[in-house]
């Protein structure tokens, strides 16, 4: 027999019962959709988190202070990076393209009769649009100089543009912070929101400033000069563990201490996506555990279904041995139409799984991303299920002695 | 006789159940079919018919004994090469035609063709000799019906043409009128008495007298023994 006739044969038999042929399937296709449902949320939450961390600027080295040192000082927290540190980076580490501090603070800001409160400052190094990646819409950014001197100049976030100036040019305007008249000299492309940070409503200004005049924190102030956070770009990823053992024996030098008791830590964006990508794949076990447990309920359902049709079909596997077909012919028949029955099953689940994770996403407002590969390892799964659990059934069938099956009313 | 033996068969014996229970349906069955026989098999119920006719049909082996089917050596073979002679060598026809429901005439005709893996033909050739056959037994005119479509006599037709089709050596038929009234069941007699005079080989089980006179012998089972075997006055076709 041919195998489109096999099919042909297995296709019709699925169609005489379209509705117990779907009840059957019920379970392969939430087993399907719900795998590619859950991995498209665990990918979403996946890409929000990366991007996030990429939007920070490619190439980044994160030199943290760390406090656990303790010792002198009466337990207030001491050592650390100080914002000079950042100078020196800067100055004296080969292969780096730009070094960023940053402090933020909360104000309110007053310009053109508008106010707005509770506005964040975001003090930076004029390094800061290439480290992270801003693009300067109007204007430009602060340079060097600027931040040195302390200049009360000011860069608008996109919407914190729109809301204090409309459709007028802010550049060149007067604002007011707190109590501190600044000249605003740009405005940054629109960014957007990037997890739950929006980059477009800030204020950004030379940290100097900051430091100088928004005196933020209390923390921040017993802490003085010191920065819990330098942003270091490497020109080349190739030289990215060269950066960071000049950066660590830089700073500990600078800090006067042996390496082995730095007060401060060099991490990459590598770093912080392995940790993440850690948690999601104890995630992904279990939905693995989830998605194959129903996928074997759903076999268990397609064997079930089969010996049912099997019995049924008894006195027509009778007519076909007496009339040549062998148990070859009448095992695969059956496997074919279990298999049948688990792919459509499964191409069904995959249409569920896709529109499910679509509309999960928009009624959520969780990101998800629905993965190829989920996909195709549902798919395969569904196959493999059914024709392991289609394999009983088809024996069954296959091993009906002709006299007993012609028999059989 | 000059003609070629269809079935040899010696000392076939078939023992079902054991210890206590164990009947022998059949006991030691010694018999011969030349080509262009047509025979008939008769017997009280329980005597051993369909057991015999079973094994003729290539459907189940005999406990012991030797069938030689068109010269070959049956008694021997598996599973896989019995499906293969059953489908070249043997057609039946049954009592409750046992045709594939929701399926028409045709397809029901093309299946042992589908089934035989010694002949290449393509779907059309196939479709093209089951039209045939179909056209042979009157039913030209019904090939797309389904069995629930057709009345008694013309589904037996089609379980003929079925029969027919991979022009087996040997025509094997359980009771072919006995779900039939006597009109259809008579022109059913005459459909198998034109494939004999064609040369086909036929061996029939009947429980009717009448029928079995159309035959040229009776062979009568006893308790699995043959009886006797009484010719009905007819030549066999040389
Ligand atoms: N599968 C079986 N298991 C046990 N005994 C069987 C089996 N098949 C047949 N027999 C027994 O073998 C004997 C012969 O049965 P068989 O069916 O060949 O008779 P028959 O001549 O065809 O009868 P009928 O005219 O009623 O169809 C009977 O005694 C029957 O009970
Ligand atoms: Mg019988």
């Amino acid at each position: 027999m041919k195998s489109s006739e096999v099919f042909n044969i297995a296709w019709a038999a699925i169609l005489k019962n379209k509705v117990r042929s779907l009840l059957t399937m019920l379970g392969i296709i939430i087993g399907v959709a719900a795998v590619i449902v859950m991995v498209a949320i665990s990918a979403g939450t996946e890409a929000t988190i990366s991007e996030q961390i990429t939007s920070l600027g490619s190439n980044l080295v994160f030199v943290q202070s760390s406090f656990s040192r303790g010792g002198a000082g009466g337990g207030m927290p001491q050592g650390g990076l100080v914002y000079d540190d950042a100078a020196a980076i800067a100055e004296n580490v080969q292969g780096v393209g730009g070094v960023v501090v940053e402090q933020s603070a909360t104000e309110s800001i007053k310009a053109d009769g508008v106010v707005l409160d509770g506005i964040t400052l975001l003090g930076s190094t004029a390094d800061f649009p290439s480290v992270r990646d801003m693009d300067v819409a109007v204007g430009r950014y602060f340079n060097e100089i600027e931040v040195e001197r302390k200049q009360k100049v000011a860069v608008l976030g996109a919407s914190l543009a729109e809301e204090l100036f409309g459709t007028t040019d802010p550049i060149g305007q007067d604002i007011t912070v707190g109590n501190t008249r600044l000249v605003v000299i740009g405005v940054l492309e629109e960014k957007g929101l990037v997890g739950d940070v929006d980059y477009d409503s800030r204020l950004y200004m030379p940290i100097t400033v900051v430091l100088d005049k928004f005196a933020p924190t209390q923390f921040a102030k017993i802490m003085g000069d010191s920065v819990r956070l330098i942003y270091v770009e490497v020109n080349d990823q190739e030289n990215l563990d060269d950066v960071i053992l000049q950066i660590q024996l830089l700073i500990a030098k600078r800090h006067d201490l042996p390496l082995e008791e730095a007060d401060f830590t060099v991490t990459t964006q590598q770093d912080i996506i392995g940790t993440q990508e850690a948690t999601t794949a104890a995630f992904r076990s279990l939905l693995g555990w989830v998605a194959g447990v129903s996928l074997i309920v759903g076999g268990i359902g397609i064997m079930n279904i089969m010996l049912v049709s099997v019995t049924e079909r008894t006195r027509e596997i009778g007519i076909r041995q007496s009339i040549g077909a062998t148990p070859n012919d009448i095992r695969w028949q059956f496997l074919t139409e279990a298999l049948l029955l688990s792919l459509v099953g499964g191409f069904i689940g995959v249409i569920f799984g896709v529109g499910g994770a679509w509309i999960f996403g928009s009624v959520s407002g969780m990101r998800t991303v629905v993965v190829t590969e989920s996909i195709i390892l549902a798919f395969s799964s569904a196959a493999l299920v059914g024709a392991f659990f289609g394999f009983y059934p088809a024996n069954k069938a296959a091993e009906l002695d002709p006299i007993d099956a012609l028999r059989y009313e | 006789m000059a003609t070629r033996l269809i079935i040899k068969t010696k000392d076939l014996t078939q023992i079902y159940g054991m210890g206590d229970a164990r009947v022998a349906a059949l006991d030691g069955v010694s018999i011969s079919v030349h080509e262009g026989e047509f025979v008939a098999i008769m017997g009280p119920s329980g005597s051993g018919k369909s057991t015999l006719m079973n094994i003729l049909g290539c459907l189940s082996r005999p406990t012991s004994g030797a069938y030689f089917l068109d010269d070959e050596d049956v008694s021997g073979l598996d599973k896989v090469e019995l499906a293969g002679i059953r489908n070249k060598k043997i057609g039946y026809i049954f009592q409750s035609y046992n045709l594939l429901s929701r399926t028409t005439a045709l397809d029901n005709v093309v299946l042992p063709l589908q089934y035989d893996r010694l002949t290449e033909r393509t779907t059309e050739e196939r479709k093209k000799v089951a039209m045939k056959v179909l056209e042979m037994v009157g039913l030209a005119d019904r090939v797309e019906h389904q069995p629930q479509e057709l009345s008694g006599g013309q589904q037996q037709r089609v379980a003929i043409a079925r029969a027919l089709v991979n022009s087996p050596v040997l025509i094997m038929a359980d009771e072919p009128t006995g779900n039939l009234d006597s009109k259809s069941g008579a022109e059913i007699m005459q459909l198998l008495h034109d494939l004999h005079n064609q040369g086909a080989t036929i061996v029939m089980v009947t429980h009717s007298t009448e029928i079995a006179s159309h035959t040229e012998r009776t062979i009568h089972l006893l308790d699995g023994k043959i009886d006797k075997i009484i010719g009905n006055g007819k030549k066999a076709k040389q």
